[in-house]
């Protein structure tokens, strides 16, 4: 599996100089599998730039969300495939408990006075999917999605293929109601998803400091995502959802400081936009 | 142990910082949880209650109907929550380890997931008033 990061910077899109390496797109991750075969992961505004990207030829798209706050999918209008006549795209997302994903994307999206494209008068062959509870398959690659602890329906996804696996949970709280967070295999939100994993890409917004200022906001501190990483068993950790307010020098900061202060048993590696990883079993 | 569905981690957690006794069972009948408050009820620290289906649990406090008479297990609350899928409530009267017999009003419901997922069922306690 090849990872291209098209976007890794969480809640807004924080375009600036002081953000040039890590990005300012929010979240957007593609995933190539060994034959070619494509999965989009999250909408953020990241997406656009995977869209010029893409090469021609291309018969089918699978673009997995993870929710629907708008730094998900406020790309998806801007993701090309939507307008190719022909082009088969499965967007695949998790419902909530009285609508369907598609219910949700044109209410809360793809409809005036938010957008000006409705999403039934898009183009391209578009099958939307709720996400399903079990294992599934797309085009060669395993995947299993599972609901996280974040604010509204929200999942994660591990995803295999030839014996490698990755886990995306860009948006999870791992310590939410916790008085101090310890992971523990039973109830860990995320914890059966990433164990593991050969590369786990993970939420980590927030400093120790900012955290009880943002309890319940659905996210977790840069500590909280090494302690899970490190319980999970993973080989790389990839930190994503970087929080508007944090620049590159202070991203830097935070990844050095983990790798100084004990010896990880994970390769860490601070997600920057236009990041690719290749990933063996 | 396998990582429980977030909607049980979530009412753990929310179990574990109220004040009314809460017992949380799985999908198995296992008891997954019960909170400080319920372990005062109960007069047993939840770390010492084991995997204990709600049956044996109901013998292990002899709960009885709030007229006295035995209750067979197919009509606890908790049980009708787990096997009908039902809400149910009733007042019912049990003995703690402590020796002390309560009354108390045992209300509980199936906890349901998307797509029909049954993940088990949570029952709230209310202590009416103690007995030696």
């Amino acid at each position: 599996m090849k990872l291209t990061f098209w976007g890794t910077r969480g809640s807004l899109p924080s375009p600036g100089p002081e953000n040039a390496r890590y990005g300012g797109n929010t979240a957007c991750v593609e995933v190539r599998g060994a034959d070619g075969a494509m999965l989009v992961l999250d909408a953020g505004t990241g997406i656009r730039r995977l869209s010029a990207s893409l090469p021609d030829g291309l018969t089918r798209v699978d673009l997995l969300l993870t929710h629907l706050h708008m730094d998900h999918i406020q790309g998806l209008g801007f993701f090309a495939p939507l307008y190719q006549p022909g082009l088969e795209v499965h967007i695949w997302g998790p419902p909530s408990a009285t609508h369907d994903l598609g219910t949700r994307l044109t209410r809360y999206y793809l409809s005036r006075p938010l957008f000006p494209v409705r999403l039934r008068d898009l183009p391209c062959q578009l099958t939307l999917h709720d996400v399903p509870s079990d294992e599934f398959e797309i085009a060669g690659f395993r995947i299993t999605a599972a609901l996280v602890c974040h604010p509204g329906p929200t999942v994660g996804y591990r995803i295999s293929e030839n014996g490698a696996t990755v886990t995306y949970l860009p948006d999870q709280e791992l310590a939410l109601g916790a008085r101090e967070f310890c992971p523990d295999a039973e109830w860990t939100s995320g914890y059966a998803l990433a164990e593991g994993a050969d590369l786990l890409i993970h939420d980590a917004q927030y400093t120790d400091e900012e955290y009880p200022e943002r309890i319940g906001w659905g996210h977790s501190t840069f500590n909280h995502t090494l302690a899970f990483a490190a319980a999970t068993d993973v080989k790389r950790l990839v930190t994503f959802h970087h929080d508007p307010a944090h620049s590159d020098q202070m991203l830097d900061r935070f990844v050095e400081q983990a790798r100084r202060s004990s010896a990880l048993p994970f390769l860490l590696v601070g997600g920057e936009e236009g990041a690719t990883f290749q990933i063996h079993g | 142990m396998p990582q429980q569905d977030v909607e049980l981690i979530l009412m753990r957690q929310l179990a574990s910082y109220l004040t009314t006794p809460i017992f949380l069972y799985g999908p198995d009948e296992r008891l997954l949880f019960f909170n400080e408050a319920a372990e005062k009820l109960l007069g047993l620290p939840f770390d010492e209650a084991d995997d204990m289906p709600p049956d044996q649990l109901a013998i292990l406090f002899r709960t009885k109907t709030e007229a006295g008479k035995r209750m067979p297990a197919k009509d606890l609350p908790i049980v009708i929550a787990l096997r009908e899928r039902q809400p149910a409530h009733n007042a019912v009267r049990i003995r703690g380890i402590d020796g002390v017999w309560r009354t108390i009003e045992a209300t509980c419901l199936p906890l349901m997931g998307q797509g029909g997922r049954s993940l088990g069922a949570v029952a709230f306690f209310w202590e009416k008033g103690q007995t030696a």
